[in-house]
């Protein structure tokens, strides 16, 4: 069990400098999802905790030490890779066993662990197979054994659900979580897909080129984002911006009417944000967003259909509840109700709050 | 087993004219590569009166030039020599090439680069123009008509190194970095982890080396004076340095002298086909 701090930790590479001095604190048992775009610093950051790369600023503290000029080894996490990095030339019980390679249990209390790992994850009766003749889903499993079989204080995980199908990725998100809540484990996990995040973390972190944007549980970052980039990374389909201006506690959206809003205090042009499930298909006679557009694509999903719209010169997604499925090039009414509008500063593309 | 006409059709259309002129282009190219072995058992077969009898299937074969040959204690010698020296060699170019190679593939440091392309420009150097400096140092250093003066120059080689770094560059840094948390030291990483992803690198290399140093005739010829530190190339080639050539018994050791190249390649063989490398990746 370890609480893990980032303190103004910096990675430079020649010139380049990958992450920019960020802070961070992970509490003991916690289940963190660094989340990003490609190059935004995420793995660079788990592989600075890992130890595989050297801190080229700050502290970085596990347990309350500072561990920056400390060996992997000698920082007891383990780590699972994106290409779960089992050896093929060793069985799944010696690919779990060897996380206990240099522990000093005697050889029937590794047999031990190795069973009782080989039974939490499913693999018992596979503990003589090699890697070559397991699935996908059962070779991450392995590469999750050997980090659990070790009792490390913190579990590091690099994408490692990338290379499965979306179906196996949904049952491993799940397995993953459970073995969180079952083990208490402190979990840092990085990925690229926000769903992963939003269905696992207990606390998400944003990062973009380097930096880190925003820290929140899933349910803050969806509800309350602090810039156009969270806004749109959290959440899919990703948010709908169109360009609208506040002007005299007015809010003007081009091809678009609104009404009954209270607006934060703020004259200008703005961006005005609204999810896909808040924007709904249909005739509405109360406050809100308002708008009529021309069907340019639909995605039936069975207990919804989401509507490709062209709004004035915005192309917005909006949700047909139901099974109504509108005709391409059809015009149809689309409207938001009160509190589901996030307004940011055009320039800055900062929050200024809900509407 | 009863063969069905759809087989029958689909072995016709398999026999098609560029499949003919490769097969019988593999045919020829196979045959100038095998007569030679083919005279060589042979001739090994025949007495010294029916060496110069060409015909393939002697007229009387006789074992007597095996029971000649493995009888006389120097061969036997001979044979133990180049085993000890292919054997030792091939260990050694094995450990250290590997370990050259893996150090160049997967570790930055300053002149890492240097470091590989003075290895490589070695290779350029013909073994011939490298004969004079290897003598002279053997001399100084007191290593003439020894074992380790005939092994010295081949414990570590160039293309060695360059086929292991080759093959190492192909191991994922995944796989290191796993066992660097796992806390397994440099070393062990090496030992353990990268090396049994390159077997098929290794079981190749074991085997040019092996040959190479089998039959090794140069080097060995000038650094050995003493006869029972000859190799059995240089052994069997003395048979005809002496009162007359003994074509028959010449070619008895050398029938000898394949069976450990033929045994050590197809112990290895297997493993140059077989790639294991990926299976732990992304399937």
């Amino acid at each position: 069990m370890a609480k893990i701090e980032l303190q103004k930790l910096v990675k430079e590479y020649g010139k380049t400098r990958a992450v920019h001095g960020i802070d961070l604190t992970i509490e003991d048992g916690e289940f963190v999802v660094f989340v990003g775009p490609s190059g935004c610093g995420k793995s660079t950051t788990l592989r600075m905790i890992a130890g595989l790369e050297d801190i080229s600023g700050g502290n970085l503290l596990i347990g309350g030490e500072v561990v920056n000029q400390r060996e992997p080894k000698q920082r007891n996490i383990a780590m699972v890779f994106q290409n779960y990095a089992i050896y093929p030339h060793m069985t799944v019980g010696q690919n779990i066993g060897f996380g206990l390679y240099t522990s000093k249990l005697s050889k029937a209390e590794k047999q031990k662990r190795i069973e009782e790992t080989g039974k939490i994850l499913g693999l018992e009766k596979l503990l003589d197979r090699r890697p070559a003749a397991l699935s996908g889903g059962q070779r991450q499993r392995v590469a999750i054994g050997r980090a659990m079989v070790r009792d490390p204080a913190a579990f590091l995980f690099d994408e490692p659900l990338s290379n499965l199908d979306a179906q196996l990725r949904a049952q491993m998100r799940l397995e993953i979580k459970n073995l969180h809540r079952r083990l208490g484990t402190t979990i840092v996990y990085v990925t690229h897909d926000q769903v992963e995040a939003m269905t696992m973390a207990d606390k998400i972190v944003v990062m973009r080129d380097g930096n880190i944007l925003q820290v929140g549980t899933p349910t803050d970052l969806y509800e309350n984002p602090v810039d156009v980039f969270t806004a749109r990374f959290i959440g899919s389909p990703s948010m709908n911006m169109v360009e609208g201006t506040i002007a005299g506690g007015d809010l003007s959206i081009e091809g678009a009417g609104a009404s009954g809003l209270g607006l934060p205090t703020h004259d200008g042009k703005v961006l005005v944000g609204v999810r896909p499930h808040d924007l709904v298909v249909g005739e509405f006679g109360g406050a809100g967003l308002s708008a009529s557009g021309t069907v340019e694509a639909v995605e039936p999903l069975g207990s919804e259909t989401l509507v490709h719209l062209a709004l004035g010169k915005a192309q917005v997604i909006a949700t047909a509840p139901g099974r109504v499925v509108p005709q391409i090039g059809s015009t149809v009414s689309v409207h938001a109700g009160t509190g589901s509008l996030y307004l940011f500063d055009a320039v800055s593309e900062k929050a200024l709050g809900r509407a | 087993m009863t063969v069905t006409s759809t087989e029958l059709k689909a072995n016709s259309r398999d026999i098609r004219p560029g499949r003919i002129i490769a097969w019988t282009l593999l045919l020829i190219g196979g045959l100038i590569m095998i007569t030679p072995l083919l005279f060589m058992f042979s001739t090994s077969l025949k007495t010294s009166g029916q060496v110069y009898d060409l015909r393939l299937i002697p007229a009387a074969p006789t074992f007597d030039n095996y029971i000649k040959v493995l009888g006389d204690g120097r061969f036997m010698q001979w044979f133990l020599n180049s085993t000890i020296i292919a054997v030792t060699v091939t260990i050694s170019n094995v450990f250290f090439d590997s370990l050259v190679g893996y150090t160049l593939a997967k570790f930055e440091f300053r002149g890492r680069y240097f470091i590989f392309l003075a290895i490589l420009s070695t290779l350029m150097i013909p073994t011939e123009m490298l004969v004079i400096p290897w003598y002279l140092m053997s001399s100084q250093l007191g290593w003439l008509n020894s074992y380790w003066g005939i092994m010295f120059p081949g414990m570590m080689t160039a293309f060695g190194t360059f086929l292991m770094k080759q093959f190492f560059e192909g191991v994922p840094n995944d796989f290191l970095e796993a066992a660097r948390v796992d806390g397994l030291n440099e070393f062990t990483i090496w030992w353990k982890i990268a090396m049994p992803m390159v077997v098929p690198a290794i079981s190749a290399l074991a085997i040019f080396t092996f040959l190479g140093n089998w039959t090794a005739f140069f080097w060995p010829l000038i650094v050995t004076t003493s006869k029972e530190l000859y190799t059995l190339p240089v052994g069997i080639s003395s048979f005809s340095a002496e009162a007359s050539i003994q074509w028959e018994l010449i070619m008895t050791g050398a029938a000898i002298g394949t069976i450990p190249t033929l045994l050590v390649f197809l112990l290895l063989q297997r493993y140059i086909v077989r790639g294991v490398m990926l299976a732990g990746l992304k399937g």
